[in-house]
């Protein structure tokens, strides 16, 4: 197999053993993206001499037996809502185009310090907020597997950078699906880990009690790897958890003994595409086969959860996003009257339709006299889908459905309607809302080759579990060695 | 209930965005749409239900209250749109 298509396992055995230098492999991923990301467009920033720069350093390392990081030398791309230090970061939006963070985010930290060659920052949803990466400032990123289709959003660059074999590794955020339903869209493994295990700092803030960061990977022994390097207590994020890492790669392959899988009644029904819906039930039988126990449970107020969502991240995303004044950093207006001028243009010019529409909504469920039939109501109603997760998570150790209820759809096909975008998170969205964990890896192709995720939820802080899970479905399957045409 | 377009207004005041006749137009025929959305919330009875306003049950986190090292003024300021030495340039508040 050509080296930009294998795992980074794969790839680090290979680096182990003398058979690639990481200068070698980091210019072919550099090739890759030379030769594709012209019709994929998945990178905001590629800094090849500043990946090279890094390569010959783990090479030099490893050359004279210095100590090496879990990832030397293993090109990773990032998406562009992480701080990266002297190097850009705009999140997919015009207000920041010239932003240079003047620090790394605990991840990027963590990426270095495991000798990871930063190969990249990849394209968004502007400020993550998205299902398609439409929203982005700068350029719509495509499906690798049919470039006449969205690759989800709002990770979406980091998704296809990975599909389209441009990186092994990428990082992505997961606010409401934004891992998850762009992993599944492009035939990938990826992961939203339970909300604390993964510092949020250097993680420019959309919604504070959903956002979390996670890895995107070729198979889920990778995604356990990333999700090890960047996983752990950070003194600068005090949602950080602080509970030890356990050694997920270590109990990988170790099935999980008398599994009890939970099938929720309520993902099932109407809007559920029946390809999908096809290769989901042959994953459950999947399982059955394994020896695991089937139980269908019900998460009755998950059918709330769009509705909940889209007051309580509106409502954090405008008082987050009201730090973009013209002043501190970001853009401002070159003629303005006084002082609220300067904010209301800079803020107008900077940010694009989808960002001042959660914005608008956010501010209006926050604003005097709606307070609490909006925001209050929403938190209630959060509370309640938790509930319901608790409640089965006592009766099986993982719930497992679509991630998404459609494959990747056309390019332009939701953007004149909000509502019908939002609705492609309908079975992600409820795991922020109650912070738990979940993965989603691929199960199937559709008649016409586009990639179907499975999910895999799970109780909070059983990511262990959780990757456990999704390896044993994918060690009877071949669904994760598939790579688009390109 | 119903978004009128002055209260469209006033929202895009409290948010602070200057939005075009447009903007103003389409955000209020949307607006509608997703508030007529949500209300199905309204259905549930939520009367004995705590609020969750976070996933985790942290509350305050205390460090000691020790001196470290910051990333200083210059870099702080690095990304000021307008700057004056080390301050940062904003239009006059007071007349």
């Amino acid at each position: 197999m050509d080296l930009i298509h294998a795992t980074a396992h794969e790839l680090l055995g290979k680096l182990d053993r003398r058979e690639v230098s990481a200068e070698e492999l980091t210019r072919a991923f550099l090739g890759q993206i030379e030769r594709l990301d012209g019709q994929v467009r998945a990178f905001l920033h590629v800094d090849g001499d500043y990946a090279i720069a890094k390569a010959k350093l783990v090479d030099g390392k490893r050359a004279i037996g210095d100590p090496i990081g879990k990832l030397a030398g293993v090109p990773i791309a990032v998406k562009d809502v992480l701080c990266t230090a002297g190097r850009a970061t705009t999140c997919g939006s015009k207000i920041l185009e010239h932003f240079v963070p003047p620090y790394d985010a605990f991840v990027i930290r963590r990426l270095k310090e495991a000798d990871a060659v930063l190969i990249g920052k990849t394209n968004c949803d502007e400020f993550a907020m998205g299902s398609s990466t439409e929203n982005s400032a700068y350029q719509t990123t495509r499906n690798p597997w049919d470039l006449e289709r969205i690759p989800g959003g709002s990770s979406g660059g980091s998704a296809a950078a990975v599909a389209a074999s441009m990186a092994p590794l990428a990082l992505g955020t997961d606010t409401g699906g934004s891992i998850r339903q762009p992993a599944s869209l492009c035939g990938v493994v990826g992961m939203k880990p339970t909300y604390g295990r993964v510092s949020r700092f250097g993680l420019v803030a959309f919604a504070s009690s959903l956002d979390q960061i996670g890895p995107f990977a070729h198979d889920v022994t990778d995604c356990a790897l990333l999700l090890e390097t960047i996983a752990g207590h950070d003194v600068m994020d005090s949602t950080s958890v602080d509970s030890p890492v356990p050694p997920y790669t270590q109990t990988l392959d170790t099935p999980l003994a008398g599994l009890r899988v939970g099938i929720v009644r309520e993902w099932f029904g109407v809007g559920l595409d029946g390809e999908v819906e096809a290769s989901i039930r042959a994953a459950i039988e999947i399982y059955r086969k394994l020896g695991a126990t089937i139980k269908e449970v019900s998460l009755p107020h998950s059918k709330y959860g769009i509705a909940a969502y889209y007051l309580v991240a509106t409502s954090e995303a405008s008082s987050n996003l009201a730090r973009y004044d013209g002043v501190h950093y970001g853009h401002r207006a070159n003629e303005f009257d006084d002082m609220i001028d300067m904010y209301s243009r800079s803020r107008a010019e900077g940010f694009g339709t989808e960002v001042k529409r959660r914005i608008m909504l956010g501010t209006y469920a926050l604003s005097a006299g709606y307070y609490d039939a909006y925001y209050v109501k929403a938190l209630k109603v959060r509370r309640l889908i938790r509930q319901d997760f608790d409640r089965a998570f006592e009766e099986v150790d993982v719930v497992v459905g679509p991630t998404a209820p459609t494959a990747a759809f056309k390019i332009g096909e939701k953007t004149e309607d909000p509502l019908s975008m939002w609705l492609s998170d309908i079975y992600t969205i409820t795991a922020n809302l109650a912070g738990i964990g979940g993965i989603s890896v691929p199960c199937g192709l559709t008649k016409s080759g586009l990639p179907i995720g499975l999910q895999i939820l799970a109780a909070p802080f059983e990511e262990e579990r959780l990757l456990r899970a999704a390896r044993m479905f994918e060690r009877e399957t071949d669904w994760h060695t598939k790579r688009p045409k390109l | 209930m119903a978004l009128s377009h002055e209260e469209v207004e006033k929202v895009a005041l409290l948010a602070r965005l200057k939005l075009s006749e447009a903007e103003l137009e389409k955000f209020t025929t949307q607006l509608n749409q997703i508030v007529g959305y949500v209300e199905q919330l309204q259905q549930l009875d939520t009367e004995d239900v705590e609020p969750m306003a976070h996933p985790l049950p942290v509350t305050n986190v205390f460090r000691a209250d020790e001196v470290r090292p910051s990333i200083g003024t210059d870099a702080a300021l690095a990304n000021a749109p307008k700057r004056d030495e080390e301050f940062y340039l904003v239009p006059p508040v007071l007349d």
